[in-house]
């Protein structure tokens, strides 16, 4: 993964597959405590103790189509190279959360790339989930929220390709 | 017009592209149009997934193609992603590997917009991808 953005798109799959209804991410750059946290919350299936204790293995996967689960398991590793973690815990039937801490200023930490496209074709591609996504960092508080967008495209759909161009420009012109 | 920075704004483009969507959307329904679903699981997205099904959305809007653009899990060609699954109505899905933003504007200018194969197809013999 070259970027965060890649694996923001990469964990985000995990809730959209969990069967999450609504999905929550946050991003903050502290630059206080030079961090960069991104926080993950869905309200899919959960996971089971056993699933859970396995999830940051990288043999270890519910899928079928192939025997490697790496999403999570990349991401531990790029957070831990800056000096940062990965924790996560969900509960059967209520949904997963995912914090992930990078060291905002550290030499290692991947940049955060494409942002605005990767949630806005996430979102378009799940026009079902809501997404909230919470963007802060020194000067800046910026919400995109699905919800709100479908009210103001009044009947539209997100999987319109202007509209997509649209989100894409606004995300962008709010960073 | 100005960039789009508020809903406000996005709601006045909205009602400038109503009109013409309302058009494109008369006597149209999902099972009459293209569906091309690009995969977006960990190995796709590393492969450049992502700026594929970007290319993919704009080329189909350029030229006027009907297609739904969504996003689908792995389908264990791993060694072959970025890979697209496009199903026209009335077709098998046919699975296109190895699928570079280059090879994404043949995709679509062949394709999906004629009915040419190109190469990087991969034999396939499910009936469906659901993860």
């Amino acid at each position: 993964m070259k970027d965060l953005s890649m694996h923001i798109m990469d964990i985000l799959q995990n809730s959209t597959r969990a069967g999450a209804t609504k999905i929550e991410l946050d991003i903050i750059e502290n630059t206080d405590l030079d961090t960069l946290t991104i926080t993950f919350k869905d309200n899919g299936s959960g996971m089971s103790e056993e699933v859970l204790s396995q999830v940051l293995n990288p043999f270890f996967t519910t899928r079928t189509t192939r025997k490697v689960g790496l999403g999570l398991s990349l991401l531990k590793q790029n957070a831990e190279l800056t000096g940062g973690s990965l924790a996560i815990s969900s509960t059967l039937g209520v949904g997963t959360e995912v914090t992930v801490t990078f060291g905002l200023s550290h030499i290692d930490r991947p940049p955060m790339g494409d942002l605005a496209g990767t949630i806005v074709l996430t979102a378009s591609a799940y026009p079902n989930i809501r997404f909230i996504v919470h963007y802060q960092k020194p000067g800046i508080d910026y919400t995109f929220d699905t919800e709100e967008i479908n009210e103001a495209l009044d009947g539209v759909s997100i999987q319109e390709p202007e509209i997509i161009q649209y989100l894409i420009e606004m995300f962008r012109e709010n960073l | 017009m100005d960039k789009i920075k508020s809903l406000a704004d996005l709601k006045k483009k909205r009602e400038e592209l109503q009109s013409a969507l309302t058009l494109r959307e008369q006597g149209e329904n999902t099972e009459n149009l293209i569906q091309v679903r690009v995969a977006m699981a960990t190995c796709g997205i590393a492969s450049g997934a992502k700026q594929v099904m970007e290319v993919i959305i704009n080329e189909c809007n350029k030229r006027g193609i009907q297609a739904v653009v969504t996003q689908t899990g792995c389908m264990g060609y791993c060694y072959a992603e970025p890979t697209v699954e496009v199903t026209k109505p009335g077709s098998e899905p046919v699975v296109f590997g190895y699928i570079t933003p280059v090879k994404a504007e043949e995709l679509v200018a062949k394709y999906l917009a004629g009915n040419e194969m190109l190469d990087g197809v991969i034999p396939v013999n499910y009936e469906k991808v659901n993860q």
